[in-house]
């Protein structure tokens, strides 16, 4: 069995695009994602500010489906199925995929966070008679993975990491495990999040982590900006087709690049606070690098967890470099969280997209509203559209997240077949 | 007071939303589930729906013996008339 891992689709429904090409194209342009929430409930926050999807997930798919679902499972829904289907697959009997070797990952942070509150709304103002049977299969963490794996009908096991803003990295990690450990074929991976609610945005601003940036939403993400002022909540999904090399080869799929490692660790510190010395963040990045089989020297870009908070931007810049050394110089890195906004367990799915694209298509996206860096960071930010050499790339992704989680993905362009 | 004619007609538009099933397949014969494929929580959306639309009460241990679109439209006929 090869241990090597392929992506060969992906799809992601996101703040800047209803699909991954309008997505990525938007993102290389420099596109904000941040607008005003022009919501009543809105009006007496401290911030008025937020990164919704552009495309409403409910449109596209069939009604009375939709309704059995929370807005996050919806989000993770339209992005699992775009990534199916440029793998090549269909939803009818015919795939090419033993079902009893797929499996699905998709992470979320918080989970059906509508649903929750909106039928326990639903219950103190008409009873319980009238809260929803479809409740709990709504609200439940694992909704968005298992409805993906009921529609592609994966036998060979459903997960859901929570792991905050690291759940979409770690579900893709996860992934990477299953197939090395010859327990599925094909992995279907990512993470989906829809908590554009009051509660959320009452209660992240109550922990001082947004951004009030009210009277100029687009530049109120500005990851590694002197005048940040806290992160940008977003929405979204991002989804990941992982196949063994073996067996994508064997079907003659198209290859966009592959995963060539995962460090995972946890930082023993503090629950929503990165360790100042950033022990956690940097071993991630090294045991990524390591189990990718590559060299510090390897590593050609990073995609930056940068939610644009004062504490953890600066601690992330040191981390990378006491991990890669001075190799650190050869790195292009961005912090496009700058434009979407900051999408929690779905982040790290997307930005893995992002990664896999910048080496596939040799070009980083910028990061935005970078006007005033801060000082000593001694790192190369991409803050327009920036070119990577010619031969062989490799780039991280890292997802930090509340309660210390750190997880890098480490991706490279070998085995892409050219488009 | 609804008739019969009108019952079904508000059942088969509650049906519709809930479960997608064309209004005009909403006939007093038709079994919920072998018939029309309505799954279990979907039937108790169906109940709860139509007890809003009627102001009628149908407690679950009645509700489960509503096999047929007629059972359910001759309980609320019933219970509304």
């Amino acid at each position: 069995m090869s241990s090597t891992v392929v992506v060969t689709g992906f799809g992601a429904t996101t703040p800047l695009g209803g699909d991954a090409a309008t997505t990525w194209a938007n993102v290389v342009k420099g596109t904000p994602g941040v607008h005003a929430l022009a919501y009543d409930w809105a009006a007496d926050l401290p911030t008025r500010i937020a990164a919704e999807a552009v495309v409403d997930p409910a449109t596209l798919i069939d009604r009375v489906e939709a309704r059995k679902m929370d807005r996050s499972t919806q989000l993770g829904l339209v992005a699992a199925l775009e990534a199916w289907r440029l793998a090549g697959f269909g939803l009818d009997e015919e795939n090419p995929v033993d079902p009893t070797r797929l499996a699905v990952s998709i992470g979320t942070g918080i989970g059906g966070l509508h649903t929750l509150i909106g039928q326990w709304d639903t219950q103190r103002e008409k009873g319980h008679r009238r809260v929803s049977p479809f409740t709990i299969p709504k609200l439940m963490a694992n909704a968005p993975a298992a409805t993906v794996g009921l529609k592609l009908r994966a036998r060979a096991g459903i997960h859901t990491p929570v792991s905050a803003c690291a759940s979409g990295n770690e579900a893709i990690a996860q992934a990477l495990d299953i197939i090395r450990a010859g327990r599925a074929d094909v992995v279907v991976a990512g993470g989906a999040e829809g908590v554009i609610h009051p509660l959320p945005v009452a209660a992240f601003g109550q922990m001082q982590a947004l951004s009030r940036r009210n009277d100029e939403p687009e530049r109120a993400s500005r990851p590694w900006d002197k005048n940040r002022d806290g992160f940008v909540l977003g929405e979204g999904a991002a989804v990941l087709v992982l196949e063994s090399l073996e067996h994508a080869l064997g079907r003659g799929a198209t290859i966009y690049g592959t995963l060539a490692g995962a460090g995972i660790t946890s930082d023993a510190y503090d629950m929503v606070a990165p360790d100042p010395e950033g022990r956690g963040q940097s071993e991630a990045v090294r045991l990524a690098v390591r189990d990718a089989g590559l060299q510090p020297s390897d590593i050609k870009h990073v995609n930056a967890h940068a939610t644009s908070t004062p504490a953890g931007d600066v601690t992330e810049a040191q981390s990378v470099r006491a991990a890669l050394g001075d190799a650190t110089d050869g790195v292009i890195f961005t912090g496009t969280k700058s434009q979407t906004g900051h999408l929690l367990g779905a982040a790290g799915a997307m930005e893995s997209v992002f990664t896999l694209l910048a080496l596939r298509n040799r070009v980083v996206p910028p990061t935005i509203n970078l006007e005033d860096p801060e000082d000593g960071l001694g790192i190369d930010i991409a803050t327009t559209a920036r070119e990577l050499p010619a031969g062989d790339l490799a780039g991280i992704n890292n997802s930090f997240g509340f309660g210390g989680h750190n997880v890098a993905l480490a991706f490279t362009n070998a085995n892409v077949t050219e488009a | 007071m609804a008739t019969t004619e009108q019952i079904l007609a508000a059942m088969g538009e509650i049906v519709n939303e809930v479960a997608g099933i064309p209004v005009e397949d909403v006939k007093l014969d038709k079994s919920f589930t072998d018939d029309l494929d309505v799954d279990s929580l979907s039937m108790v959306e169906i109940i709860y729906a139509a007890e809003e639309q009627f102001g009628v009460s149908i407690p679950d241990e009645e509700s489960k013996n509503l096999k047929t679109v007629g059972d359910a439209v001759a309980y609320i006929e019933r219970a509304t008339n």
